[in-house]
């Protein structure tokens, strides 16, 4: 098992024709996910390698029996492109783009949360389930399959201490991308849910970083529901206020935002804090000891 | 984006928010010409925060210190921002300040309307000494600010009479300005109860850069500096620090955690950039280029964890331009071989994870200083 994602999840990739779209289609594939069809408006009649393409999301459904859906169009389509994936309730849908407007996105997560469709993103680097599913952009070659669960604001960060986990012999359930962006579909505490209830999953980890309170959310959250063993590194401890680093939602404004509020209260809610990220393996073994977490 | 605040009061009046007849000039000359009673209030044009302590709004009774006045502000910088223009403003008898925004509320994932009969101070600083007294109400993104929400709020406020319509017009014409212009913050504070009515003393408006296609707007950015404006427009998030460690990396996750690594050696970063994934060389070399030219950088810690990387265009980027200065590589990913034989070639070296290679730099920068 994994969460959000699995062996006979059937994805569509929309912008399947473009750059982007064509590289990580196959690279899906190649890990085993069933990219059973692509949509790029115009293209339709085509093939990337051996998979369909058709102008319409509703002509891929019905003639392949996709539900899930990532998206790699440019910003100023992916409005459009989004709605026409929530009304064929494909579910979940991944959204890659960044730079997406904030109205969009605010009525995107809108109506995909009006009929019950979880969104992983915008501006993610999507989900990567080893040995079961991917979908999004994750290199798979450093992943692992195993009993940690990893849910992230960021996509490199990510990549970083999925390597050194890997490393030390602790493989992954499912690794989460939020997004980077101030609004997200999924948040921290939705995915420790999913987490706490998949059998696969030994212990979370939460990569989180500066700005929102998503963070401090899950901090609350944590105690009285989650029961598995969680560890998280806050990156952007030493980050100046007032300053977008990089991602559009990693800003410190006044005194919301920052590390160290993140850290105290994840700390508080019995957290195991990593205050670098090269700590974090260690942390882990040392908590979870036994071979029987590799 | 953030707007000035006489830019922000143009969108108000074209919109239909009342804003004081205010003045804006560019020079002390033109201060003859302007006709407002007086007092005045001298209001400079700078995008930092708290610009009233630091000596950016003064009161003034005659026009000859009123000048003398201008003319200092425009010589003065206010926290670091030059002073371009002035806003001339009448002094208004007010009776009570009010605030009023419209802002994003990122865990409901919708904006929503927040006013407090509080005005005048720091609203979040009212929301930490006394919740209480701040109105909040999330904003339905398919139908917009109803005027009979506006009402609502004018309400909870202590408004009363005609002043409740007043109210609602203006929180109705703030969500068409962050719908229509795609702002990700419209803010009064304060919004003033005269005599005449509810009057906008103060602007802020903050667009949304990602909007920019479908806005036809120009870029302003001056809250950035020459070097962020200049990585701006090759589409590279570039933050200024104060240290003397330059810091590139793929993806701002792991800029910043290099950031915390290095900060953790003892090690001050010197600025932050983020190449994004799929950076090709000639990207790589104009980061290189921009992290170089800020005064001070003793060593260069370059961060690749290459996915949708390469390390071979990396490497490419670096060795085409022969960094001046000493540089620390982490590269591990996606053509790693390719690229650390490209860096052995040039006489550089690799490392395999952050941690040596911020150690690295953190050592070289140290060196420097001898």
């Amino acid at each position: 098992m994994a969460i959000l994602i699995h062996s006979d999840t059937r994805v569509i990739v929309q912008g399947i024709t473009g750059h982007q779209g064509q590289f990580h289609a196959r690279a899906m594939a190649a890990n085993g996910t069933k990219v059973v069809a692509g949509v790029t408006p115009g293209k339709g009649g085509q093939f990337v390698d051996s998979i369909p393409v058709f102008d319409t999301v509703r002509e891929a459904v019905e003639s392949t029996g996709a539900n899930a859906w990532v998206c790699f169009v440019p910003a100023a389509m992916a409005k459009d492109a989004a709605y026409e994936a929530i009304d064929h309730e494909l579910n979940p849908i991944v959204i890659i783009t960044e730079h997406i407007p904030i109205h969009d996105t605010v009525k995107i997560l809108s109506l995909a949360a009006n009929r019950k469709i979880r969104v992983v993103g915008p501006n993610t680097a999507g989900i990567f389930a080893p040995g079961h599913c991917k979908m999004g952009i994750m290199p798979a070659h450093i992943f692992r399959p195993g009993p940690i669960g990893l849910v992230s604001r960021s996509g490199t960060l990510t990549y970083e201490i999925v390597s050194q986990l890997s490393r030390h012999g602790f493989g992954q359930s499912t690794a989460v991308g939020l997004g980077g962006d101030p609004v997200v579909g999924l948040s921290f505490i939705e995915v420790l849910g999913l987490f706490e209830q998949d059998p696969e999953t030994k212990a979370v980890v939460l990569i989180g970083e500066i700005g929102g309170s998503a963070e401090e959310e899950a901090a609350r959250f944590i105690p009285g529901n989650i029961t598995k063993p969680v560890f998280a590194y806050i990156a952007g401890r030493t980050a100046p206020t007032g300053k977008r680093m990089g991602h559009a939602g990693a800003l410190i404004s006044g005194t919301s935002g920052s590390a160290e509020t993140k850290t105290k209260a994840l700390a508080e809610a019995g957290v195991h804090i990593a205050q670098l990220p090269g700590e974090l393996p260690h942390l882990v073994e040392q908590t979870l000891g036994g071979n029987e977490f590799r | 984006m953030k707007l000035h605040e006489y830019q922000a009061k143009e969108l108000f009046s074209t919109y239909g928010i009342p804003v004081p007849a205010e003045q804006l000039i560019e020079n002390v000359e033109s201060m003859d010409a302007i006709m407002l009673p007086f007092p005045w209030v001298l209001k400079a044009q700078v995008l930092v925060g708290g610009r009233g302590k630091a000596g950016g709004i003064k009161r003034t009774w005659n026009r000859a210190e009123a000048k003398e006045l201008a003319d200092t502000m425009f010589r003065q910088t206010i926290k670091g921002s030059p002073v371009r223009k002035i806003l001339v403003a009448p002094s208004v008898p007010i009776e009570q300040e009010y605030y009023i925004s419209l802002v994003l509320d990122r865990s409901h994932k919708a904006f929503a309307l927040v006013a407090s009969a509080e005005g005048g101070m720091e609203i979040e600083e009212v929301a930490r000494t006394a919740p209480e007294k701040i109105y909040r109400r999330d904003i339905d993104p398919w139908r917009g600010l109803m005027p009979y929400e506006g009402r609502l709020a004018a309400k909870a406020l202590g408004l009363s009479g005609a002043r409740i319509m007043e109210f609602a017009q203006i929180a109705v014409a703030l969500d068409r300005i962050l719908v229509q212009e795609d702002a990700e913050l419209v803010e009064i504070n304060p919004l003033a109860l005269t005599p005449a009515g509810l009057l906008a003393l103060d602007a802020k408006i903050i667009l949304d850069d990602s909007a920019r296609f479908r806005q036809n707007r120009a870029s302003n950015d001056e809250e950035a500096t020459p070097l962020e404006q200049k990585a701006k427009s090759l589409g590279l998030a570039y933050v200024e620090l104060e240290g003397c460690v330059a810091v590139i990396g793929c993806g701002a996750g792991l800029v910043m955690a290099s950031l915390d690594v290095l900060n953790s050696m003892g090690a001050k970063p010197a600025n932050f950039l983020d190449i994004g994934g799929g950076a090709s060389a000639e990207l790589m070399r104009q980061g290189l280029a921009i992290v170089l030219e800020k005064p001070g950088v003793r060593s260069v810690l370059i961060n690749i964890f290459a996915g949708i990387t390469r390390c071979d265009e990396v490497a490419k980027g670096i060795v085409d331009y022969g960094p001046q200065v000493p540089i620390s590589v982490r590269m591990t990913g996606t053509n790693e071989e390719l690229g650390i034989r490209l860096l052995h070639e040039h006489g550089y070296h690799a490392f395999h994870t952050m941690e040596e290679a911020a150690s690295h730099a953190a050592r070289l920068a140290r060196e420097e200083v001898r």
